[in-house]
């Protein structure tokens, strides 16, 4: 058994906060050897980034840590700035979550990767140069000559996150933390760079530290896994063990709570009412141009029909065009081409009274519930807001269907004073809804509502919205890119590509037996809870592609 | 609710609900919430106080006629009064020196004293008290109506600008770029020469109609960045028109910003108006105004310099009001602005955690 990389004692980070300490990770132990992955899982808050920032001692001036950080046998914890610096990047390497925020936008790929050489290595500019561009294409960025002059805006989020990972391996350093690296990314991009860390650990033998939320990803890479809640670990095992033989309750829940692609039972749905609450023929939606930026079809040629009481999943990677088909069906974006009927009313053309009209029998949930809310209005108001506005109701009646709608999305009516900031994000979300549902709308369009949630959260969202559903009986667009989520949900599923439906089925036959190759890709890509499974789709989807 | 520290359950309660002041039952609208938060405010309300304070106390010293209404001052000068000068008292074989006295006698003074002249009098025996009490008003006045003038104009524009964008916005910020080119003291001198006979309050009127240029630059980037928000959306799919949903929905959420540079819009006025006295082109006499004051008795700043405390007093404690007004403001209207537990309260939490570890 070789030393390990990196070895971990009691480190416990505490925060300075109004006065108070806030512990923010405690008594933490782990070790890890070259060539192994050790996974850091949690939810949001769980502490999981703070020890990862903790590790290369790059936490706010408000924090204390305490404990032991040994790298290759050297202590790293309260070293000299001179030491720190001497260590970051050249023995630990971090890979972060965004890498348009990560990269400097005003240097091109191939300045910073050289900039990380040349502050470890006595190194002249022109060999500098040539390791990068090896490095470039060591990470499968095409064309690494040309690619090196690149800006980060010129390049895609996959190849922007390959160049991080070509800046992180450029001083070949033992030990890479990877703060939730593939989260920004889709997921047949997320496997290809999953893909290419695992062949780079294997070829460099360099050890990861993987930080992250997808229980699917943890299956694909990790050797070892550390679960933590609230800063304190809660189980440490093999990857086996923690996915197998889970002996702790919260990882138990963790893992329960997380969907998995196939495992919901047949659902079928009888259609009694012929009439479509949302027909969608031959729409193209165009953003037109502005400036020198010519006009964009960000969706051409959609056909969509939603009937009552069913659920459409609507999946697609980024810029495939799902959200603008979701924004088009409520009347948020005019179209260009085709016609969309609402409840049979034509809405393609309408004016601003026509589309007042139909606002009472559609709802809409967003993507962001911190975006969504204003943050100015307590809560009550903005749920209250659609009745207030379509003359409903007013005062005390108005008060009182709020608390009928804080009751059904299962929120203590006492919230209702509060503001969006004192709510969690899953609370956030459930007003979200009741908002959405405030005047029982025929037509909902869920646009990834669950994309800012954690698991856990996400698992009571998901139970919510089902039973609302089956309550209420209304049709809905559910818009997501994971695959898993509508599945637990969806009726019917379309698939949409580049702004063009790929093909539209019952949920089995799309999950089972899709038609299409990009739908088949798709749904390979999606990483799977559970690593000897996992294994097998990696292989079979490897074996695809060669 | 209420924080009280006298028994330890209610300690636990700060311990779980921090900085919830919601009554947890009532529902309470957005201007009830914001007013409750403002009057937590505890320098703004100072603040406020000493402001309200000075404006009655500035605005009851001489007589004033309002329509029907007869009011009758309790000063017994007015700015045009030439009484002797008093020179018996003072020190350094100066004259006019104030009789105002506020250090009592156990602290070696001669007692709480107001006098004849609490301000002294000017080297023609004009009682400065009524001229620094006049000038007050008029500063005030001045700094009232440039900040609504030129808030309004500026917020409107700003507005429109940001929120339909297009070619409105074009031409409206075009017309702002026009405007910033032009000096303000040019302006100021313009219209002083032109209008400063018609009275100080049309020469603030006139000014605020030039002060909004940055004002609405601001407004309208908060507008642009604010109206991307999905809350906006939401809104509209709620069926918000526009006005409601500049009004109801972004209004509130820029009106950190809009409050802010209108506190500082309002104390710039009052130096504006001093820049512009001293010039010549702002208050004529015989009417004065604090800058005038100040630059009219520049040359006797070494030897009778209480002609500059009271003129400076009352600047700079009109505009220091006024920002932390605006201070206290802007807090009540975000809602993300935490009270800070006091050292008291900290304590409690402090023992309870102790015990509770």
């Amino acid at each position: 058994m070789s030393d390990p990389v990196l070895k971990v004692k009691d480190f416990t980070v505490e925060f300075w906060v109004d006065g108070v300490w806030y512990p923010a990770a405690r008594n933490m132990n782990f070790e890890l050897e070259a060539g192994k992955v050790l996974a850091i899982v949690g939810e949001s808050g769980s502490g999981k980034s703070t020890t990862a920032l903790g590790l290369m001692s790059l936490l706010a001036s408000n924090a204390k840590m305490s404990g032991s950080i040994e790298v290759k046998g050297k202590e790293m914890l309260g070293a000299a700035a001179k030491t720190l610096q001497k260590y970051r990047g050249r023995e630990v390497a971090y890979i972060f979550q965004e890498p348009m925020t990560a990269l400097n936008p005003v240097y091109t790929i191939g300045f910073q990767i050289v900039e990380t050489l040349r502050n470890h290595f006595e190194m002249g500019p022109k060999e500098a140069h040539e390791r990068a561009v090896e490095l470039i294409r060591m990470v499968d960025i095409p064309d690494p000559e040309k690619s090196i002059n690149k800006y980060p805006h010129q390049l895609s989020g996959g190849q922007r996150q390959r160049a991080m990972i070509a800046q992180a391996l450029a001083c070949d350093p033992g030990l890479l933390i990877a703060d939730e690296p593939t989260t920004a990314l889709d997921v047949t991009v997320q496997a290809e760079i999953l893909d290419l860390m695992r062949g780079l650990k294997d070829k460099l033998k360099s050890a990861i530290l993987l930080i992250t939320h997808d229980m699917g990803v943890v299956a694909d890479m990790a050797d070892e896994i550390l679960v933590m809640k609230d800063g304190l670990t809660v189980e440490h095992g093999s990857a086996d063990q923690i996915f197998n033989r889970p002996q702790h309750p919260y990882t138990q829940e963790l893992l329960g709570a997380v969907p998995k692609l196939g495992s919901s039972t047949k659902r079928v749905l009888e259609i009694l009412d012929k009439q479509p609450v949302l027909k969608l023929e031959n729409v193209t939606i165009e953003y037109p141009k502005r400036g020198r930026i010519p006009a964009f079809v960000a969706v051409k040629n959609f056909n969509l029909e939603i009937y009552r009481g069913e659920i459409v999943g609507l999946v697609g990677e980024s810029g495939s065009g799902k959200t603008t088909v979701g924004r088009a069906a409520i009347g948020l974006l005019p179209i260009k081409e085709g016609k969309i009927e609402v409840v049979g009313k034509d809405i393609s053309h309408a004016t601003n009274k026509e589309l007042f009209a139909i606002r009472r029998h559609t709802g809409i949930v967003f993507q962001d519930p911190a975006s969504s809310l204003n943050p100015r209005l307590p809560i009550g108001e903005s749920i209250g807001e659609p009745i207030f506005l379509a003359g409903l109701a007013k005062g005390a009646e108005l008060a009182h269907k709020v608390e009928d709608l804080l009751d059904q999305v299962e929120l203590p009516r006492s919230y209702r004073n509060r503001y969006p900031h004192e709510l969690s994000g899953g609370q956030r979300q459930r007003v979200g809804i009741a908002r959405a549902l405030a005047l029982t709308p025929d037509l909902l369009i869920a646009d990834e509502p669950t994309s800012a949630l954690d698991v856990s959260v996400q698992a009571r969202f998901l139970d919510l919205l089902q039973e609302l559903q089956g309550k209420l009986n209304f049709a809905c667009l559910f818009i997501s890119h994971d695959l898993a989520v509508v599945d637990i949900l969806a009726h019917r599923i379309a698939v949409m590509q580049n702004g063009e439906l790929v093909e539209v089925g019952d949920r089995d036959q799309i999950l089972q037996n899709a038609s299409n190759a990009y739908t088949r890709r798709l749904i390979s890509a999606v990483p799977v809870p559970d690593p000897a499974e996992q294994r097998i789709r990696r292989e079979a989807r490897l074996a695809a592609k060669n | 609710m209420k924080f009280s520290l006298r028994n330890k359950s209610k300690g636990a309660e700060i311990l779980q609900q921090g900085d919830i002041l919601n009554k947890e039952t009532e529902g309470l609208s957005q201007s009830q919430i914001v007013i409750q938060r403002f009057f937590r405010h505890k320098a703004a309300m100072i603040a406020l106080a000493v402001l309200l304070i000075i404006i009655i106390f500035v605005f009851s010293v001489f007589d004033m006629q309002f329509l029907f209404f007869h009011y009758h001052g309790w000063w017994k000068y007015t700015i045009s009064d030439m009484p002797d000068l008093a020179f018996k008292e003072c020190p350094n074989n100066t004259v006019g020196c104030p009789t105002l006295n506020l250090r009592p006698h156990f602290l070696g003074g001669s007692g709480l004293r107001f006098g004849d002249h609490p301000f002294g009098q000017d080297d023609v025996g004009h009682d400065y008290f009524a001229l620094v009490i006049r000038g007050a008003q008029r500063s005030l006045l001045v700094t009232v109506i440039i900040g609504l003038v030129g808030g309004t104009i500026g917020t409107v524009i700003g507005a429109i600008s940001g929120f339909y964008r297009g070619w409105i916005d074009a031409v409206l910020m075009r017309f702002t770029d026009f405007i910033i080119t032009i000096p303000t003291i040019i302006i100021g001198a313009v219209i002083g020469a032109h209008f400063g006979n018609l009275g100080v309050s049309f020469l603030a009127l006139y000014l605020g109609l030039f002060a909004w240029t940055g004002l609405s630059r601001l407004v309208r980037g908060e507008f642009l960045t604010l109206r991307e928000r999905e809350f906006v959306d939401a809104a509209r799919v709620a069926g918000a028109t526009n006005r409601r949903i500049i009004f109801k929905h972004i209004l509130p959420n820029a009106v950190g910003v809009i409050i802010v540079s209108v506190t500082l819009l309002m104390s710039g006025a009052i130096l504006l108006e001093t820049a512009l006295s001293y010039l010549g082109f702002g208050v004529v006499a015989p009417d004065v105004s604090l800058g005038l004051l100040i630059s009219r008795y520049q040359d006797a700043f070494s030897t009778r310099p209480w002609l500059f405390w009271y003129p400076g007093f009352f600047i700079v404690t009109i505009a220091l009001c006024i920002n932390f007004v605006g201070d206290g403001l802007r807090d009540a209207f975000d809602p993300r602005q935490r009270r800070k537990i006091s050292r008291k309260e900290r304590n409690v939490t402090l023992k309870l955690r102790a015990r509770n570890d």
